[in-house]
């Protein structure tokens, strides 16, 4: 008989909730930042780790799928976690005009966050991947770790910059030069000679080439963040795999899934 | 009240399924939704080998639905067997197991496979717009629909479900060829070739160019082809395109499907298939509906 083998711990127990909006507010020009309070009997929060990222769904019923958008801050006790995303179509638009008191249908946390090691810790983040560096820098400094961050901007338009502050010595890189480095972020940790135990990574493809290249060159552990579009969020879909040098777990060949396998790996697992 | 179906000799609790390649093998979605409430779970295409699928971007939303061109990734029988089935079998419901392939051999090879595993029901993917090789090259000419049908069924030991596409001007030929190669079942609507453009970066959205449409927008097509085939066909159908919620799966049954689909909306709703399989009984209640079988085909009188 099936019911004689069911097992307990596979009953469904995860879902998709109702978070209610607090402080929302425009950083700067299509960057937009607010805090999710989630129900007292579902606290996310209490879930989460930096590098998870949530699903959160919009209202408009012509858009279906929920928009992957990483953790950027954790305050368990509170029940809420913050969220600082881009405007990068209808969906995100949608947020941004959300208002103090709206609900919001959130699904999370999702995917597997940065494993936080001790010592001398470099979080590198570019553009759209600073805000969940933000959420790993304040819990690396609460554990102890030595941390720099290295942020790469396109210009003087330094969003989040000040926030980091508190838990980290912060460098940056502007595409432009206005400020820091003139270059990327790699060019921002050769100049300043900056050493790292693991480094730690999120931003677009062509810096997290950069970063893995870098990290083998100077036999140094790296976890990058990776980001793909995304279906379901949950690993069902298969929509966005990345080319792993392992074969996966799910389907025996060279495809992990980013929504459930990472969206942390090691760099050097990963090829990209 | 009764929402049990018999669906090709299988007793179904109630008439809602997962469409394939939404649900994966239930093993993710099995942490959000209670795996025991449904009348089956119907598996991702699997093949006789892995299969490493497509390039991403895969996938991309669109007006009320979205597009996929996942290209069927899967991790071939050998590891379903050992690891999918086993895990669906702790579970109070039916399994439909979808089988794709690029050739008859390899479909018959993983129908073989199948042969002496304790599955259900076989769902044949021969509509699938992803794959350069089989797929919906079978599924769009008669011909070749009846005579795959045939050589499935000579090796099947379960029933025989053939997944038709919408990819055609008739689907009452394909229908109709199927049900004449043997097929215990039908299912209908796969996904309806798409194609997005991002205007941004004056590229295709998906990396393989074209995708399979599905989600709400397709739900008028994929009724009206349901209720041509049931039209046409003896043999039972399960319909599915664009199913929220259980209005939308009494329109499917109501236009003749004897079991429905949930899968887009899973992306949407982890909880759509438990909604749908709620409202329908909701439903039946309201409007003093004793048994489902009141409800199926029910437009026709």
């Amino acid at each position: 008989m099936r019911d004689a083998n069911r097992l307990e711990t596979t009953m469904a127990e995860k879902k998709k909730c109702m978070a209610v909006v607090t402080d929302p507010k425009k950083l700067t020009e299509g960057i937009y930042s607010m805090w999710l309070q989630f129900p007292e009997d579902y606290n996310v929060a209490a879930m989460a780790v930096p590098g998870q990222f949530i699903s959160m769904y919009c209202g408009d019923g012509s858009r279906l799928l929920p928009r992957p958008i990483s953790i950027c801050g954790i305050n368990a006790d509170e029940r809420k976690l913050r969220v600082v995303y881009r405007i990068a179509g209808k969906g995100t638009e949608e947020f941004s005009k959300l208002t103090a008191g709206d609900k919001i249908p959130v699904m999370g946390p999702l995917g597997n966050g940065f494993t936080r090691k001790s010592g001398k810790a470099v979080l590198i983040g570019g553009g759209i991947g600073i805000p969940p560096m933000l959420a790993l820098a304040q819990s690396l400094k609460e554990e102890g770790a030595e941390v720099s961050v290295v942020l790469g901007y396109r210009d003087n338009d330094l969003f989040l910059k000040e926030e980091f502050e508190p838990y980290a010595d912060v460098y940056v890189s502007t595409e432009d030069g206005s400020v820091g480095t003139k270059g990327n972020v790699i060019d921002a940790i050769r100049g300043e000679k900056l050493q790292a135990d693991t480094i730690y990574a999120c931003g677009p493809l062509p810096m997290l080439r950069g970063v893995k290249a870098y990290a083998a060159e100077t036999g140094t552990a790296a976890q990058i963040s990776m980001e793909e579009r995304m279906a379901c969020g949950i690993g069902a879909c298969l929509g966005c795999v990345c080319q792993s040098t392992d074969v996966d777990g799910h389907s025996y060949v060279h495809n992990k899934r980013v929504c459930k396998d990472g969206p942390v790996f090691d760099a050097e697992k990963i090829e990209i | 009240m009764n929402l049990s179906v018999d669906f090709a000799g299988v007793t179904m609790k109630n008439p809602v399924t997962t469409a394939s390649g939404t649900f994966g093998s239930g093993v993710e979605y099995g942490e959000y939704v209670d795996l025991n409430r449904l009348g089956a779970v119907t598996t991702k295409g699997v093949a006789n080998v892995p299969w490493p699928g497509n390039p991403t971007p895969r996938v991309c939303e669109t007006y009320g639905g979205m597009l996929n061109a996942i290209g069927l990734q899967n991790p071939g029988i050998d590891v379903f067997i050992k690891r999918d089935i086993p895990y669906l079998k702790q579970y109070d419901t039916h399994i439909i197991v979808n089988v794709c392939g690029h050739t008859t051999e390899e479909y018959l090879e993983v129908v073989e496979r199948l042969a002496d595993q304790d599955i259900d029901l076989l769902e044949i993917n021969i509509s699938c717009p992803n794959v350069k090789e089989g797929g919906i090259a079978f599924g769009q000419n008669p011909k070749l629909v009846e005579q795959i049908t045939a050589e499935i069924k000579k090796k099947a030991k379960q029933p025989v479900i053939m997944k038709l596409s919408p990819n055609v001007t008739d689907i009452t030929e394909t229908a109709k060829a199927a049900e004449a190669g043997g097929a215990d079942a039908l299912s209908l609507i796969n996904t309806l070739t798409g194609m997005k453009i991002d205007i941004n970066r004056r590229q295709f959205a998906l990396a393989n160019r074209t995708g399979g449409m599905s989600g709400p927008a397709v739900k008028p097509v994929a009724v009206r082809m349901v209720y041509q085939t049931a039209q046409a066909v003896k043999i039972p159908v399960l319909g599915m395109g664009g199913i929220r919620n259980a209005e939308d799966a009494l329109e499917f049954i109501m236009a003749g499907a004897s079991m429905v689909a949930v899968g887009t909306s899973n992306f949407n709703n982890p909880a759509a298939t438990i909604e749908v399989i709620d409202g329908i009984e909701r439903f039946m209640k309201e409007n003093h509906v004793k048994d489902i079988h009141e409800l199926i085909g029910c437009v026709h009188a």
